[in-house]
């Protein structure tokens, strides 16, 4: 029932089944706002590539998420990061559609689920893990060996290191799935209350309900900029190694 | 109040979660692995695609335009620095020449005064020289005159009073001793005149 909160997670397929080799990859609701997600990024910045030295709104508008995503990874991952800007830049703009998307009422968000966040944090983890032994072969190795720290307490500081580093990708994607589920999920309770308390008591979770709309749209862009400046921050551990 | 209110809501809604839960079958459908590998399909679908056109296509294009965009603000704030390096030259040469013509116009005008004057003063120059020169020519022809005169008068008077006694007495008398007594008493008749 559209009771439960939970319901507006649920994913159905749209359209016919369709298996490769026994796999369902069948497109689903979830697919469609991926390629809504998209479309609407591209669409927008396309409209922004005008050549015209005084910009109209949309092209101001890609614009300036240009040099805000790029002035954010030369302030947390230096000049050495430019080469992976396109992927940042691209990676932001999917989350923060995504999330702003799940926005709409009767939409689906695609980034309330662990298995989509985790996939993109996994990539994030393999690919920065690959770039620091490129860059800096097993030399990489010393990101665990923190400089400065007494040989008694080395052993133990090793393991939190690297249990550190392997949490990564979990701490990334469980936090951005849970922001996510969470804020839609309190706004599905306190829709539900308007329509319980009906006409004399639904008056305040509406209220509730307003405020909450406000603080989701705000935590779907900080959640996308989080996700984004962690990238950065994960790629600088192995452009410039500082230990 | 509030608190009260609040505290209501959240029992209410656990209430409802719990009753609303028990009724559908399952917890989290995050959970439910039945469309995990779809969904992964079409996320690395949906985002390979994105990040691809949006690195080959979009990007190079705004990040270009960014660029011009900066490069020609800054030949437009050279060129515009250029003009006015060549006002503030073209405003010096202006004022350079407007003081010289002021220097020239005084000097022109302090020349031609003293020009002026200098004419002034030649002119007055000779013209006292001339009016001195009357004046000694009129002093001179004055002093003929009194002179002149003085003899003039004093033969008219001889003259007069030898006709008068002639006339009187009906016979000539001696014109010297005649002349000897006008003359005396011109004399002092001039000097009652000249007052000495």
């Amino acid at each position: 029932m559209a009771a439960n909160p939970m319901y507006q997670f649920n994913v159905y397929r749209i359209g016919p089944e369709i298996k490769i080799n026994n796999i369902d990859i069948s497109f689903t609701n979830a697919s469609l706002f991926m390629v809504i997600s998209s479309l609407a990024i591209l669409i927008i910045f396309n409209l922004g590539t005008k050549r015209s030295i005084i910009p109209n709104k949309i092209q101001l508008l890609a614009e300036l998420s240009y040099s805000f995503i790029s002035k954010m990874i030369s302030d947390t991952a230096g000049s050495k990061a430019k080469p992976y800007f396109s992927f940042i830049f691209s990676l932001f703009m999917f989350v923060l559609f995504c999330n702003m998307f799940g926005m709409i009422p009767y939409s689906f968000t695609v980034t309330s689920h662990i298995i989509v966040t985790f996939v993109l944090a996994a990539f994030i983890f393999i690919g920065v893990t690959i770039i620091g032994f490129i860059k800096h072969g097993l030399g990489y190795l010393k990101l665990f060996v923190p400089s400065g720290v007494p040989m008694v307490l080395l052993p133990l500081i090793v393991v939190i290191e690297i249990i550190s580093y392997l949490s990564r990708p979990i701490s990334l994607s469980v936090r951005l799935f849970a922001n996510m589920m969470a804020g839609h999920t309190m706004m599905k309770v306190f829709g539900g209350f308007v329509v319980s308390l009906g006409i004399v008591g639904g008056w305040l979770p509406l209220g509730f309900s307003v405020a909450l709309t406000g603080l989701e749209i705000l935590v779907a862009f900080l959640q996308a900029y989080v996700f984004a400046i962690l990238t950065c921050i994960y790629l600088n551990d192995a452009l410039n190694l500082h230990h | 109040m509030l608190k009260k209110i609040i505290f209501q809501f959240l029992a209410l809604s656990l209430i409802f979660t719990y009753s609303a839960q028990s009724a559908e079958s399952g917890g989290m459908p995050q959970l439910n692995p039945e469309f995990w590998i779809s969904q992964i399909f079409w996320l690395v679908l949906t985002f390979g695609l994105l990040f691809i056109i949006l690195s080959k296509f979009i990007l190079p294009k705004i990040s270009n335009n960014l660029e011009t965009r900066k490069s020609q603000i800054l030949e437009n704030i050279e060129t515009a620095d250029k003009q006015r390096e060549e006002t503030e030259k073209k405003v010096k040469e202006f004022d350079k020449i407007i003081s010289d013509t002021k220097v020239e116009a005084k000097n022109f005008f302090n020349s031609e005064r003293q020009k002026v004057l200098d004419d002034i003063n030649n002119k007055r120059l000779s013209l006292e020289k001339d009016i001195e020169k009357e004046i000694i020519k009129a002093e001179e022809e004055i002093d003929q005159l009194k002179k002149t005169s003085q003899e003039k008068v004093t033969k008219i008077a001889i003259e007069t009073s030898s006709d008068l006694v002639k006339q009187l007495i009906g016979e000539d008398i001696n014109k010297s001793s005649l002349s000897a007594i006008v003359e005396d008493l011109s004399k002092k008749e001039m000097e009652k005149h000249n007052g000495i």
